[in-house]
């Protein structure tokens, strides 16, 4: 069968693409011919500058990549062939091997001499194909762009099995070849599965056993025992990885992906440690199918134009260990029923022996560290040995819930798990990578089951000496985690310079000394006590839910130290001030000789910081501004909120100083009364984070040229330079009118008599979005239409505040937060579920 | 709506001439012609003395013989024009109904849509998308004509939406269909009648496109009846049926009404309940910018007015 181009079109295809190729046929073909013809998409639009070549896998075709084509920039050409025996191509009746076919793509980048610089762009096992081009092409080479794909079988890996299950004798030809399984199954992985038009797309240059058979002979060119006719050619490709390592290379990966599953990704990334990596998690084996992978494509080919050959790393001095050779307690605990402390000393001298015994055990610089254990002294001396070392601190805590723990896990990919004996039973149950360290008494059977190695006190005892010295000057030093409440939570990626600037900034802000002592009841900042070189404690709670620390235990903890500060969260707070009845007499004077008291991590409620404020008599009661990208950006105190007035929207102080904020206005504004335009805030600092966590395309999006943070939060600035937020990017409500924004309208309905929480939430299509408000009240309430006369109050108050009238109110038993904090509403959830009962549907849960 | 919009043009002294069944009680200033729209003669000399014409005529109801719908609404509406293009008539506003383009699937800020006879539930859906297809076909550029959709008009005097849920709930026959938050779009005849006279001023503007009219103020259709029923200080209904339950007593009450003559209209129908149970409400902004209109009374305004008529 000779090559022929597409009979018909598909969606997304232009037939303007295609052309036919000639190119030698290296050894001899079937029927003798020594020429092959190969079907090929060729764009370009002006005169070429880069040659993007892209090379698809099996069972599959050019079409693969119709959207990257779609939106090509004008100088790059984009070359996607059919390989032989594949797509439209010629079917040379006889198997095409792995060094034929990279013979193959050196032919046709000879025949269309291409002498531009060459991006290579490969799915499945396209991979190796493209490398192998690339590996003899490096001169030529301007990137590699992987997805889905894998040059070596790593360890545990389940494409063997699988393949060696289809290749069962009987069984293969039935599969890929008699009938068109194979490439259906294949679709099927795609996730949701494509439109009908679109699969047929992908079948159609495979319709009958005879044009199959190139699918057949691919499956059985996977070299997976040293005997096989392509065992050397794929290891010559592996072998030659390290050649690319001056290469930019992407790599973009469907997570969902049951046979390239993430052992596929970090094996690559292993060999091209300097690659750009998005893990696209809700995306399958055909992550082109699934994910932005045209836009991401061509987003990095733009990126590479400024690209600095190495990424310059300020020299750093930052050190995040002060002096501590005071005797004083420097951390303190509650545990096993009593106070138990750790003078500044024996602390450093803990730290030391356990980074001593990490490098022992074989942890090296550089590495991931996870460590799944409760604020307290194991806790931060566990971080600080990992400082010590040069490896970064994935802090996953538990108040993310279950399901963000384990994708913050399977993101972070971190080498070394250490946790308390719950977390290492969790971790192996969903199967988490990496080796294991269990914080606290397990006994060896257990241990042994669930591939502890050693224990945190075995690693104390191994590790002898003092200070380790650190090679890399500003190394990774944590991953922390975002809340998720918007959309998966990320991973942050802090560099220890940019911790030590965190640090500062807030020792500066809040003009914290080393006689100063810190209740640490919100988990981030629990850790920066010994890093300020103050004294701290951990108030007895559940971490997992900060709403249980009472009035009594943040006292008596207070008391333990002495404390000036409290670091709490909005949450925290809300529960100390309902349990406040309880105090005893010493209880309320350790409160009230506290300084300073600070609510991170939420929003807080004016009406709540007031009631601190009668609790902690002493206190200067404030709230920074921030997120877990860049945090402090702005601080506001009690007496501050107060002065400036209701809004519209929440204030959240002046940026500090360090910090720059500027807002990104909507193109379209909604009248403010104070005139001042209203969108995104954006914000730039030395502590900002370094970059998310394999999230190249997120990254990319939400980083400016220049440098600033998109903080996803909608505000504005008075005229004295006050920041006011007043909602998030994706809460966006967009009316006929203009985009209105929740948190003026929530502010305002939360004051009616009755109401507990509000959600402004939108509904109907982008633009002509109708405002409705759902309700939690105080009495519990059943889902509904709101009850007439509340529903009067509720359009009363927002009409004499002049903000946008509802189109409805509903009310909820309960209306969804977040876990961490307790308190950010998803409103995208409620605007779902809005939606559906304003259209009339009954019984539609929340 | 009719009468609204005469009162409207005589107080800006514009010449009016009207075309009715039974005798109006009109300004001394207006012109009154009396008889049906399918009387072509009648029609014909009416429309003689005319620079433009509002054709407002229709039959409604939800049951009745197909004969009377097509007689009035496509016949009718065909004699209209004809005698208006005869007359040397520029302007023509047709007034039509969001029902012409739609049945049955709920309605989220959707657009006017193309009238669709096939698609519409009853007679006078279809006839009066029959209707709006014709008027929109003589469109032409010495005849412009403008379709407006005036959507659930309501006000002090109304017999059809306010006088029927009154009456119900008097009788104690009224419910809830559904959840009762099913958001629907509604027009205070104030506004309706604005709308009417900014499309005869503005015909060339909005000529040759259905534009559906309503007060951009989407409300659940229970706290529409609620707000209704507050106004006339009647409770809210305390039944409320399944739509699913209420659609299949729509069924049997046609059926029911259709067989046999039992006087008055069904209690319920396939329509109504469908209208009741499921969201209705318009994207606004076409309509707003090519009429230059901009509804001035607002629905707790209008139910104010509600209240005071009908103390």
């Amino acid at each position: 069968m000779k090559a022929q181009l597409p009979p018909e079109t598909f969606p997304g295809y232009d037939p303007t693409w295609s052309r036919l190729v000639k190119i030698p046929a290296g050894d001899q073909t079937g029927d003798g011919s020594e020429t092959i013809t190969l079907h090929v998409l060729d764009h370009c639009i002006g005169p070429a500058e880069l040659t993007l070549l892209c090379v698809h896998g099996n069972p599959s075709w050019s079409y693969l990549w119709r959207n990257v084509i779609a939106q090509a920039r004008p100088g790059v050409r984009v070359v996607a062939l059919d390989q032989v025996n594949m797509g439209w191509s010629d079917r040379i009746d006889r198997p095409r091997i792995l060094t034929e076919r990279i013979g193959d793509l050196d032919a046709l980048t000879d025949v269309l001499a291409i002498d531009t610089p060459v991006v290579t762009l490969a799915h499945d096992w396209g991979g190796p194909i493209s490398l192998g081009w690339a590996q003899s092409h490096v001169s030529q080479l301007a990137g590699v762009i992987l997805t889905n794909t894998s040059v070596h079988q790593p360890p545990n890996a389940a494409a063997p099995r699988l393949i060696t299950v289809i290749r069962t004798p009987g069984l293969l030809g039935a599969m890929t070849q008699r009938t068109p399984a194979f490439i259906r199954g294949g679709l099927r992985l795609s996730s949701p599965e494509p439109p009908s038009e679109v699969r047929h797309a992908f079948l159609a240059p495979y319709l009958t056993p005879a044009r199959r058979a190139g699918i057949r002979d691919f499956v059985e060119d996977i070299p997976l025992e040293p005997d096989h006719v392509s065992f050397a050619a794929l290891q010559q490709v592996e072998a030659r990885m390290p050649e690319l390592a001056h290469v930019p290379a992407l790599l973009l990966w469907g997570t969902k992906d049951p046979v390239f599953n993430e052992l596929y990704l970090r094996d690559l990334e292993e060999r091209l440690p300097h690659a750009d990596v998005h893990r696209f998690t809700s995306a399958s084996h055909f992550v082109s199918e699934d994910a932005p992978v045209a836009e991401a494509v061509w987003a990095w080919i733009e990126s590479l134009q400024d690209r600095p050959e190495k990424a310059p790393i300020a020299p750093s001095v930052a050190t995040l260990v002060p002096d501590l050779s005071s005797s004083g307690p420097l951390v303190t605990e509650w545990s096993d029923g009593a106070w138990k402390s750790i003078a500044g000393r024996d602390f450093l001298d803990r730290v030391y022996r356990i980074a001593r015994g990490l490098v022992i055990a074989g942890i090296r610089p550089g590495d991931r560290i996870a460590t799944m254990i409760p604020p307290g002294i194991d806790l931060t001396a566990v971080v600080y040995a990992c400082w010590q070392i040069g490896t970064a601190a994935v802090l996953i805590d538990s108040g993310l819930g279950v399901r963000n723990m384990h994708r913050a896990a399977r993101a972070a990919d971190p080498h070394w798990l250490i946790g308390i004996p719950p977390a290492m039973v969790a971790s192996k149950a969903l199967g988490w990578n990496g080796k294991r360290i269990v914080a606290g008494e397990m006994d060896s059977r257990l241990r042994s089951a669930l591939g502890v190695s050693l224990s945190l006190r075995e690693v104390e005892l191994t590790g002898e000496g003092g200070p380790l010295a650190v090679e890399d000057e500003d190394p990774l030093a944590a991953i922390l985690f975002t809340s998720g409440s918007t959309g998966p939570s990320k991973g942050v990626r802090y560099r220890r310079s940019q911790l030590a600037a965190q640090r500062d900034i807030i020792a500066e802000l809040y003009q914290i000394t080393p006689s100063d002592r810190l209740v640490a009841a919100f988990a981030p900042f629990a850790l920066y006590g010994p890093a300020m070189g103050l004294g701290s404690v951990v108030p007895q709670m559940d971490v997992t839910k900060p709403g249980s620390l009472t009035a009594s235990a943040l006292a008596d903890a207070a008391g333990q130290i002495d404390a000036t500060i409290v670091f709490a969260s909005p949450s925290a707070l809300k529960n100390v001030v309902a349990t406040a009845d309880s105090l005893t007499g010493t209880q309320k004077r350790a409160l009230e000789r506290l300084r300073l008291v600070m609510s991170a991590g939420a929003p807080i409620a004016q009406e709540l910081l007031s009631s601190v404020a009668t609790l902690c008599l002493g206190a200067a009661v404030h709230s920074p501004y921030g997120m877990t990208e860049v945090l402090p950006v702005a601080d506001i105190s009690l007496a501050e909120r107060v002065g400036r007035g209701p809004g519209p929207g929440a204030c959240v102080g002046r940026p500090l100083a360090g910090v720059d904020v500027r807002i990104d206005p909507f193109k379209a504004q909604t009248g403010y009364s104070a005139g001042e335009a209203q969108g995104e805030v954006l914000v730039r600092a030395a502590h900002q984070k370094q970059a998310y966590q394999r999230l190249w395309w997120t990254e990319q999006q939400t980083r400016t040229a220049d440098g600033w943070h998109r903080t996803g939060d909608t505000g504005w600035v008075d005229r004295e330079g006050y920041l006011w937020i007043t909602g998030r990017m994706h809460h966006v409500i967009s009316t006929a009118d203009g985009p209105v924004t929740p948190i003026p309208i929530e502010h305002v309905v939360e004051q009616v008599p009755g109401v507990e929480r509000a959600a402004a939430v939108g509904v109907g299509p982008a633009d002509v979005q109708v405002v409705v408000v759902v309700l939690e009240l105080t009495e519990r309430s059943r889902t509904s239409r709101a009850a007439t006369e509340l529903t009067k109050v509720v359009r009363t108050a927002l009409r004499e505040a002049s903000l946008a009238e509802p189109a409805a109110v509903l009310t909820v038993t309960d209306l969804p937060v977040d876990k961490r904090h307790n308190s950010k509403v998803d409103r995208s959830r409620v605007g779902v579920w809005a939606g559906k009962v304003l259209a009339g549907k009954t019984r539609v849960r929340l | 709506m009719g009468r609204g919009v005469v009162a409207k043009l005589v107080a800006r002294d514009d010449a009016v001439v009207t075309l009715q069944r039974t005798a109006g009680t009109w300004p001394s200033a207006v012109e009154e012609y009396l008889g049906s729209v399918a009387q072509l003669d009648l029609v014909r000399r009416a429309a003689d003395r005319c620079d433009a014409v509002v054709h407002l005529a229709a039959k409604v109801g939800i049951t009745g013989p197909v004969q009377e719908f097509i007689e009035v609404n496509v016949e009718g509406t065909r004699t209209v024009l004809a005698a208006a293009q005869a007359a040397g008539v520029r302007r023509f506003v047709h007034i039509s109904s969001p029902s012409v383009a739609h049945a049955g699937q709920s309605l989220v800020g959707a657009p006017a849509g193309r009238a669709d006879p096939s698609a519409t539930r009853g007679h006078y859906s279809t006839t009066k998308a029959i209707a709006e297809l014709d008027a929109l076909a003589a469109n032409s550029s010495h005849f412009a004509v403008a379709v407006l959709r005036p959507h659930l008009v309501w006000g002090p005097g109304d017999t059809q939406l306010v006088g029927r849920i009154v009456e119900r709930s008097r009788q104690g026959r009224l419910a809830y269909v559904g959840s009762g938050t099913a958001l629907v779009d509604s027009t205070y005849i104030t506004n309706a009648v604005e709308a009417v006279v900014a499309a005869l001023d503005h015909t060339v503007e909005a000529a040759g496109e259905p534009l559906v009219v309503t007060n951009g103020e989407p409300r659940p259709i229970g706290e529409l009846i609620d707000g209704i029923l507050a106004a006339h200080g009647l409770e809210p209904p305390s039944l409320r049926i399944p739509v699913w339950i209420a659609k299949g007593l729509g069924w049997g009450a046609e059926r029911a009404w259709s067989r046999f003559d039992l006087g008055g209209e069904p209690p319920m129908t396939v329509f109504t309940a469908e209208q009741l149970g499921t969201a209705h409400w318009f994207d606004q902004r076409r309509t707003r910018q090519v009429l230059r209109w901009q509804p001035r009374i607002s629905i707790d305004e209008g139910l104010t007015a509600l209240a005071v008529g009908s103390l």
